[in-house]
């Protein structure tokens, strides 16, 4: 909260600057106290870890809500604690009135949280605070991190976030420079620059004005975007190969090679639908919406440059359900893109690979499914089990939400695009998400960023824990 | 007569709804159409000549003889294809510290302009300011102050009794 604090003071913004100084003083206040009452040496078991990481994620939404409802540009705490879970979770689906008048503080907030939130909220901790590593894997792994870039966790959390700060300064300069190009005032320009790059890394899909990336109307604009989404869902893993040279590793492995042939499969149905109901006049222009809406949802970072109502109203079901398939399947594993991921996905088509091969063998012939992840491997059914299982949790909870959207009277399929968008943390809205909706259906919808961002293991632990307190107290 | 007299009354009637329809699906186009109006009828307004009103918002982004404006009834905002002199007329953009012009823009509605990527967007043949902007003063906010005053306190105090509890 002090960048956002020392920015407000350089613009003389002084009422948004007295807003992040209550919420820097009732965090420390808090922080204080629970650092006394909560003291323990012992090291954490696994349990223990998954509750911290799920609690700290609620505790950082309610804190970072302050300076946002402070600012008398949400209905409602409850709308600034959406809007905070929505970019801690990189999703991006926003409640915020009159985007257009806040100031640079608190649009600033609004897009370090995704940033923050996109690296793991305990990741931040392990990289600045965390001297040991006892206890810091389990922490890890809470935010739905498996893999490991370097043997030390700690170093692997601090190189996520060199790699993260090298690209921010890269992209910012790059987005600030199309900015000045297509007519934007120089601090304008390296302003949004930043935001844009920290919501579209950490595929948010947050943006400065309220018609997210159409405000810009320009094709350089969209397509620096573009490529910045794309580096964002890609495994952490890849760029640290991408870093240390190894160019070949991104066209051998299992992920990217699940994402090009997912990517171009769903764009086909995409333009096909969109082709049909003759959205737009031109091929190049349907492929300029097409296209960037696809990438936008398939690596659930959720800009975009139609109107929400477009979605419902214009581009038909064929082409929606594509999207929406899209945006379920979602980014690479270990990157800060939601979703089922490519990983999981590619281990399931391994899989049945596997099983089909046995029908058509002989019974003696043994059957193997190698695979290329970072390195060459052979298929276990402990991976399948896993991966089956994320998946299932993903869908159930697709499913789930789009049933209560359907309680409230939307029609099914508008409340299935919702509903994957919020848990898949993509960001894609086709109008549903608005400060008018029920209390019943935020609360649903913040659920399902939570437990979508951490992947549920977490989010299941902290349920059974509270269960078993109920139930040892009877 | 009676024949002659009903037939007269027919016609009258005939006339006077046609004209009422003529008055109330122009009046619709004549005053400023609200953005909502336009984003979820839009293959109805595609390719006519609408009024729309909005204020001014972010830059104006010069482009070539041209430049984007982009206008925000309350409900949305539209972006507007005006050129380069219209927009000159534009004193204060809409943010933070400013609320923006008003303008009033006839143009040409666009569901997904050809010309622009498919932009849905307004191309503007006639641009009014119907309302200047101004700056937008902050006042400074004592109630807020107050508060984060009594916070520091509070801190403080919470410092104070934890390095006594340390020692």
């Amino acid at each position: 909260m002090f960048a956002p604090l020392v920015l407000g003071l350089i613009f003389r913004e002084i009422n948004p600057c007295l807003d992040f100084l209550i919420a820097i003083e009732i965090a420390l206040i808090l922080g204080l106290l629970l650092t006394k009452l909560c003291f323990t040496q012992n090291d954490l078991n696994w349990m223990q870890g998954m509750l911290v990481i799920s609690l700290s994620w609620l505790a950082a939404m309610a804190l970072g809500a302050i300076p946002l409802y402070l600012s008398g540009h949400y209905q409602s705490f409850l709308d600034s604690c959406f809007e905070t879970m929505s970019g801690f979770t990189t999703t991006g689906l926003t409640l915020v009135q009159d985007l257009d008048h806040l100031s640079y503080t608190h649009n600033l907030w609004r897009h370090l949280g995704p940033f923050m939130g996109g690296q793991g909220i305990a990741i931040v901790a392990l990289s600045f605070f965390v001297k040991g590593t006892s206890g810091a894997f389990k922490l890890y792994v809470g935010e739905a991190r498996d893999e490991r870039l370097l043997p030390n966790v700690v170093n692997t959390a601090r190189f996520i976030w060199l790699i993260s700060i090298v690209y921010l300064i890269l992209g910012t300069l790059c987005l600030g420079m199309v900015g000045l190009s297509i007519g934007l005032k120089a601090p304008n320009a390296f302003f949004h620059g930043a935001c844009i790059f920290m919501a579209g890394f950490d595929t948010a899909g947050f943006a400065p004005q309220s018609q997210n990336i159409l405000y810009y109307h320009s094709l350089a604009f969209e397509v620096v975007v573009m490529v910045i989404m794309l580096f964002g869902t890609l495994n952490f893993n890849l760029h640290y190969h991408l870093w240390s040279g190894n160019r070949k590793e991104i066209a051998k492995n299992i992920e990217t090679r699940t994402l090009f042939i997912s990517i171009m499969l769903t764009f086909f149905i995409v333009a096909i639908g969109l082709n049909q109901l003759g959205v737009y006049p031109k091929a190049l222009v349907l492929f300029r919406k097409g296209f960037f809406q696809l990438i936008s949802g398939h690596t659930t970072t959720g800009y975009m440059t139609v109107y929400a109502q477009q979605f419902i109203n214009e581009w038909g079901s064929l082409a929606l359900v594509a999207l929406i398939c899209a945006m379920g399947l979602g980014g690479c594993a270990c990157s800060t893109a939601g979703g089922i991921k490519m990983l999981r996905i590619g281990i399931a088509l391994k899989a049945l690979r596997e099983d089909i091969k046995r029908i058509i063998v002989p019974e003696r012939a043994v059957v193997a499914q190698k695979m290329h992840h970072l390195k060459d491997m052979f298929l276990e059914d402990k991976q399948v089990r896993s991966a089956l299982l994320i998946t299932l949790s993903y869908l159930v909870i697709y499913i789930l939400g789009a049933l209560i959207g359907t309680f409230y009277g939307y029609p099914f399929l508008n409340s299935l695009f919702e509903s994957t968008s919020a848990a898949a943390n993509v960001g894609l809205s086709c109008g549903i998400t608005d400060t008018g909706m029920p209390v019943v259906l935020k609360l649903t919808y913040m659920f399902q960023m939570w437990a979508g961002r951490l992947e549920f293991m977490s989010v299941f632990t902290l349920m059974g824990f509270f269960y078993a307190a109920i139930k040892g107290k009877k | 007569m009676k024949i002659a007299h009903r037939k007269s009354l027919i016609v009258n009637r005939v006339l006077l709804t046609a004209i009422a329809y003529c008055l109330l699906f122009t009046a619709g186009y004549a005053q400023g159409t609200p953005s909502t109006e336009l984003i979820n009828n839009a293959k109805t307004y595609d390719g006519k000549t609408v009024i729309y009103e909005g204020e001014v918002i972010g830059d104006v982004m010069a482009r070539g003889d041209f430049a984007w404006v982009n206008l925000n009834d309350g409900k949305n905002a539209i972006g507007i294809w005006m050129d380069k002199g219209s927009s000159a007329a534009i004193t204060y953009e809409g943010n933070y510290k400013a609320k923006g012009d008003l303008l009033q823009v006839t143009g040409i509605f666009h569901r997904s302009c050809p010309e622009h990527g498919g932009d849905l967007d307004i191309h503007a043949q006639k641009v009014l300011k119907i309302g200047e902007g101004k700056p937008r003063p902050e006042r400074f906010n004592t109630a807020k102050a107050g508060f984060a005053a009594i916070l520091l306190g509070a801190l403080c105090l919470v410092l104070i009794l934890r390095l006594l509890a340390n020692r």
